[in-house]
């Protein structure tokens, strides 16, 4: 099949590539652009390993062709630092409450946490539990993922009050 | 896993995906959020030469509350999940999406493509056929309704002749004060039920004045419970109205055995599906429900 | 200079210097997260060489089947198909079969038979991985079906298939003579006759037969390679998740005569291991076989249908646990017969002495007098495997041996479950304690820690709740009953002593090689592999303690054979009892040196100098110190006369015992007869992992731990029909659960440190996954003993939970 030119802006910046439209955009992202942040898991939408952001809405990239991300704005894992490498709050709390062991669930965890959070700036931890229950952990046993969105929460929240 | 090719089509109006379709015949394929469809073509058991993006069809993305309820066939289970407007009408609709599959296939997944496929797993149908809804078909040759209750024929064998697709769905707006409840029985977050039910009724006093029963994964297609009215309707909500109701239900089951249980286990929980459903939704009609008539209900 | 340390300032007191060390005891956040939080972690699927081919495998769709023929063509027209791979092909290479590290062999791609579905029959090396998986789809091969053995306990029955072919008249097995064509060994330990008379005498006896079902350790990030290699230079380069690196490069030079110094195997970030990622896989076999043939680098990374049905599955161990007592509660015997199914081939993953591991330490926490137990090893048509998931060698399905039979035991004298333990555990004056099947049990507090337990649960109390509950339902008032699971587990880690370890002739040690920099700075590195467990975190800690360096200044690297000390990996809670012992002793050879620097610069004798936090100072002079950092510049330019510049140190540590850590475990669960769900109320997880390194990164292993044995004991199956079908093999049926049915976990400790390692520590990866099982498995099983209930296997699902009910009367048909 003939390749396909896509745009994407991907982390704030706008990429064209050209695919084939059975490509999955977790391969896009992986091998074209390079941002090896996003993991594959399970092949079958179960595990959110692979989970972006994709104009507002959270994604797992192994269950979507490239081309259907035509135009869209992508956030990866590698987008939430700040420009300086300040770490964004999830990532800080990831590391400050031990929400992470391989680091293989990670990326797609807090990119669901951050739209959660976006979503609902205080959540309950049932909230919580529930907003991440498309994402699987093997290492935490989720318990300081809970922790780390909830520290991020307050962190957030707080920033906004000061 | 990776999915056979294929050509991908972006049609600018209903006309022209309707219009790729029929050309594309048996080759083709509607894509909408695809959360079905791309794992089975990852897995090869889907391999169609052409995918119509229908997503981008402004004319699938409404939902109209009027004397019915007219729901897009692109509208997804996070859009139904987030509308405030169909809960106030119809919360059940909430209820069920919000135990379909995880929060991420949740904001691709469409309530056209989960009524569509034809997938026993899927939650859909059967809460379309609870509420009594009419799929509106359409092909280059025309539009046509087909009601949910008939419109299944066997795991993904459906009413749907090539060159045509769901565009939308409508149903009654149900009776104001109506109880609902949707209880499904599952593994665990993401898998299919191992027995869900629907149900939907109103009450009269202490008389059940409406009731719609259906089931979700306990047959090949999604079952409507037809005997559960002719029980319900008229009688009083005793344990003997709904162990009839849910010996109706079992009568009717065909679930196969798997690794959520045997064929027997799967047909006793659905029936305790149906009876737990049916409760809570006795307890969420308006009336008496909240009184004392139903107090051995909340144990 | 950015990462130069401050020096440590005269005035601070040495708490305050210790502190900034953050040495052993700290909670120290993990450095590997700076990375990882950022997807900027480095596993083998984010490997990419130029040039790079793919690969990938068409597999059996039969669990037993002759391949009759493969037509190559099929495949290699498809476009990017480079190159088909057959048994053929390997045969001239002598490759066709792998030696496993159980003493088998394990057939690289199938050879004339296929004897497992979804075993490896030719490899496809194409462009990328859309047209490999194209590739795979388009081959045709012929097979002619054959009958399949399926269940295990009829593999030795005269009439069944044969499997194995290729041992075709092989009377002699790895471990001692075979006695059927299906045969591996029988292997066993322990005083039979003694333990035949204990039971003759016995009051009361017990003998139930105890299935743990073959599960998979399932980690998030399945199995891969890249390979590599060089045509100019002869030189390979194997990428890979590896537990084990070492071994592997060993294995790979002795399986394709490449000379073990032409062979650099890394292991780069792993995406959890828990025994999945210890053995070799045809897999990584094929990318280096096809890097040779295509003079390009491979890849292979397996997709998780793969995963789940080929590479490593654990346990499916048909137990049958007795115990002899007195009529007071005290055990006097223990026996098990064990029938291990282990698949098509044998490639357990176990000590080469111990082919079924360690499953002797089944007399857990008990003085038990005598003891024996006997495991025959089978094949089966199905995938090979037999690895420890998140345990030491066999630990988990001994400790459920005993765990489960310590509750039945306990309903056959109608005795609480923990009073019986009580009655039996070994007391503290008994350690050094020697067991019946003569392991040293070296160090521990079991009365203490089970009444800490007990006290904190208000176990008293619960089963008051209990009796209630049962009350009620008999009543007819509720549908719900509660289960209250304890387990008291004792595992044997920290493989090995090489008295009783070794792989493939190699003994089990590990090691720790440091260099401390001119700065004080220092790098260190160990023969094991992190997946996740923190080891650049917490080995740095050991190093910060032992040497006075900050943690912070301290780089461990792992996995990488051309620069790491040789070691046999990461597994069986090994890393800390031996690598970590490793690291504190090569910590303290640097100390040593660093001590006759410091004589030499603050001239005095070095006995009269003593060790303060980070640095020497004159006994009785604190002032009169040299820091750390002040060593090591001096070491790399004013020296004792005679004395070799540079402060490097590398220890190879043999451990002289195994270390033994325990716990006491209780959870707490309710049932809703009506469906068989259950809710899990509390779980409450006592460790002892002896001398406690970094308490956050303890809590997290535990909570992982548990929550695998959570899946593991409530819903994980690798199932299988008639045929050999492999059934649910995806994560929608495979349980994993989410954070929506993860139990909530509370964690305590007690602190008994072992006596010979060097810092005390004993490992604790494994223990709540091996504490864990047995928990929640008798708390199910509790639920139903005021019901008649006895034994119910696991998985304890819905479905199995209710079949149970029902089969006590406890449902209404």
């Amino acid at each position: 099949m003939a390749k396909t030119l896509i745009q994407l802006t991907v982390n704030g910046e706008p990429h064209e590539v050209a695919v084939n439209p059975r490509d999955l955009l977790i391969h896009t992202l992986r091998e074209t652009l390079g941002l090896t942040g996003a993991h594959i898991g399970c092949d079958t939408s179960h595990c959110g390993a692979c989970t972006i952001d994709i104009d507002g809405q959270s994604s797992k990239s192994c269950t979507m062709f490239a081309v259907q991300a035509n135009g869209s704005n992508i956030t990866t894992i590698e987008g939430m630092a700040g420009a300086d490498g300040t770490l964004h709050v999830l990532q800080e709390a990831f590391r400050e409450m031990h929400g992470l062991q391989c680091g293989f669930c990670t990326p797609g965890m807090i990119m669901r946490a951050h739209r959660l959070l976006e979503e609902n700036p205080t959540p309950t931890e049932e909230e919580i539990r529930i907003g991440i229950s498309g994402n699987l952990c093997r290492c935490t046993g989720y318990q300081n993922i809970v922790k780390a969105i909830q520290h991020a929460s307050e962190t957030l929240t707080s920033n906004v009050e000061a | 896993m990776i999915p056979g090719d294929f050509e991908f089509k972006q049609p600018a109006s209903k006309d022209e995906a309707l219009s790729m379709l029929r050309d594309g015949g048996d080759d083709a394929r509607p894509l909408l959020g695809g959360q079905s469809l791309i794992p089975m073509m990852k897995l090869r058991m889907a391999s169609p030469d052409i995918l119509v993006d229908l997503r981008g069809l402004d004319d699938l993305r409404h939902i109209s509350i009027g004397k019915s309820i007219h729901i897009g066939a692109a509208v997804t289970q996070h859009e139904l999940i987030g509308s405030e407007e169909l809960f106030n009408v119809c919360p059940i609709i909430r209820e069920t999406a919000l135990v379909i599959a995880d929060p991420q296939i949740r904001y691709s997944g469409t309530i056209g493509g989960n009524v569509a496929n034809g997938d026993p797993g899927n939650d859909m149908p059967a809460l379309m056929q609870c509420l009594d809804a009419t799929y509106i078909l359409e092909s280059s040759e025309g539009i046509r309704e087909v009601k949910a209750r008939d419109f299944y024929e066997a795991a993904y064998f459906t009413a749907l002749q090539t060159g045509e697709i769901v565009t939308g769905i409508r149903f009654p707006k149900p009776e104001s004060g109506h109880g609902y409840s949707y209880q499904k029985l599952k593994r665990k977050v993401g898998d299919y039920a191992t027995a869900a039910a629907a149900v939907v009724l109103s009450l009269s006093g202490d008389n059940v004045k409406s009731a719609s029963v259906a089931l979700t994964n306990l047959a090949d297609t999604p079952l409507f419970v037809e005997k559960a009215e002719d029980i319900l309707v008229g009688s009083q909500l005793t344990l003997n109205t709904i162990r009839a109701t849910m010996d109706a239900a079992e009568a009717i089951m065909e679930p196969v055995s798997d690794g959520r249980g045997s064929r027997e286990y799967r047909t006793k929980m659905g029936g305790i599906m149906v009876k737990r459903a049916i409760e809570q939704a006795a307890m969420r009609a308006d009336g008496t429900a909240k009184g004392g008539l139903f107090g051995w209900l909340k144990r | 200079m950015a990462d130069t340390i401050s020096e440590p300032s005269q005035s601070e007191t040495s708490a305050e210097r210790s502190q900034k060390l953050e040495g052993i005891g700290c909670k120290r956040k993990r450095v590997e997260d700076i990375r990882f939080t950022q997807g900027h972690g480095n596993y083998v699927d984010d490997v990419k060489l130029p040039g790079m081919l793919f690969g990938d495998f068409a597999r059996s769709p039969y669990a037993h089947a002759r391949i009759k023929h493969i037509n190559k063509e099929s495949a290699l027209k498809v476009p990017g198909v480079l190159a088909v791979l057959t048994a053929e092909d390997l045969i001239p290479l002598n490759l066709h079969y792998m030696p496993t590290l159980a003493g088998d062999v394990q057939a690289v791609l199938a050879h004339e038979k296929v004897l497992f579905q979804n075993q490896e029959v030719a490899f496809i090396v194409a462009r990328d991985r859309y047209a490999a998986a194209d590739g795979v789809e388009a081959l045709e091969v012929e097979y002619e079906e054959l009958e399949p053995l399926l269940n295990a306990l009829k593999a030795l029955d005269d009439d069944a298939p044969v499997l194995r072919d290729d041992l075709a008249g092989k009377t002699e097995g790895a471990h001692g003579p075979r006695e059927h064509h299906n045969h591996i060994f029988t292997w066993s330990a322990g005083d039979e006759a003694a333990t035949q008379e204990a039971f003759d005498k016995a009051d009361v006896v017990i003998e139930e037969y105890l299935a743990h079902p073959r599960v998979h350790p399932c980690p998030l990030e399945t199995c891969g390679s890249v390979a590599d290699m060089n045509p100019i230079t002869g030189q390979l380069t194997l990428w890979g998740t590896f537990q084990a690196p070492h071994v592997v490069r060993t294995v790979a030079a002795l399986i394709t005569n490449i000379p073990e110094h032409k062979i650099r195997v890394i292991s780069p970030d792993i995406g959890g291991g828990f025994g999945n990622k210890v053995g070799v896989y045809p897999g990584y076999v094929m990318s280096v076989v096809a890097s040779i043939v295509l003079k390009k680098p491979v890849k292979w990374i397996e997709d998780r249908m793969e995963n789940l049905s080929t590479t490593a599955f654990a346990r499916d161990y048909h137990i049958t646990a007795e115990l002899a007592a007195t009529k007071e509660g005290k055990v006097i015997g223990m026996r098990s017969h064990v029938f291990a199914d282990h698949g098509a081939f044998d490639a357990c993953a176990d000590p080469s002495k111990y082919p079924a591991g360690m499953y002797h330490i089944c007399t857990g926490s008990y003085d038990i007098p005598t003891a024996f137990c006997s495991v025959k090893g089978v094949y089966t048509n199905k995938a090979p495997g037999g690895v420890s998931y998140r345990c030491s060698f066999r630990v988990t399905e001994a400790v459920y041996t005993i765990e489960r039979a310590m509750d039945l035991l306990a309903q056959k004298l109608d005795m609480d479950p923990a009073e019986l333990r009580q009655k039996n555990l070994i007391q503290p004056e008994q350690f050094p304690y020697t067991s019946a099947f003569g392991w040293e049990y070296d160090s521990g507090d079991y009365p203490t820690a089970m009444a800490k337990t007990l006290e904190a649960v208000d176990y008293k109390k619960l089963r008051q709740q209990q009796a209630q509950m049962v009350e009620d339902f008999k009543a007819g008032t509720s549908r719900e009953i509660m289960g209250v699971g304890l387990s008291f587990f004792t595992e044997v880690v920290g493989a090995g002593p090489s008295k009783n370890c070794d792989i493939l002739g190699i003994n089990m040690f590990d090691s720790c090689e440091i260099r401390v920099h001119p700065t004080g700075a220092a790098i260190a590195r160990l023969g094991v592999k992190s997946q996740g467990q923190g080891h650049e975190t917490t080995f740095a800690q050991i190093l910060a303690s032992e040497t006075g360096l900050p943690a912070d200044m301290i780089t461990i690297e792992e996995g990488d054979t051309d620069t790491a000390p040789y070691g046999l990996g990461t597994y069986g809670s090994r890393s800390t009892p031996v690598a970590g012992a490793a690291a504190a002793r090569a910590g303290r050879k640097i100390k040593h040196k660093a001590q006759l620097i410091a004589s030499h610069l603050l001239e005095v004798h070095h006995d009269d100098l003593e060790w303060d936090v980070d640095g020497f100072a004159i006994k009785g002079m604190p002032d009169k110190r040299r820091s750390m950092k002040e060593i090591a510049w001096a070491a790399y330019n004013n020296l004792p006369k005679g004395m070799e510049p540079g402060l490097e140190a590398v220890d190879y540590y043999d451990p002289p015992n195994f270390t033994f850590p325990y716990g006491a475990y209780l959870c707490v669960l309710r049932i809703d007869v009506d469906t068989g769900v259950y809710s899990v109320d509390r779980f409450y997880a006592l460790d002892d992992c002896g001398t406690r390194i970094n308490p956050m990164i303890i809590e997290g292993q535990i909570h992982g731990g548990l929550t695998e044995a959570f899946a593991v004991a409530m819903g994980q199956l690798i199932d299988f029909d008639e045929t050999g079908n492999i059934l649910g093999a995806s994560l929608m049926d495979f349980f994993l659960p989410t954070a929506v049915e993860t139990p909530k976990w509370e964690t305590d400790h007690t602190e008994v440190p072992s006596p010979h390692h060097p810092i005390g520590a004993k490992g604790v990866g494994e223990s709540p996954h091996v504490g864990g099982v047995p928990a929640f498995s008798n708390a199910v099983n509790d639920a139903f003993r005021a019901f008649g209930g006895v034994h119910t296997h696991m998985p304890h699902t819905h479905s199995n939970i209710w079949n149970y009910a029902r089969s006590l009367g406890m449902i209404d048909s």
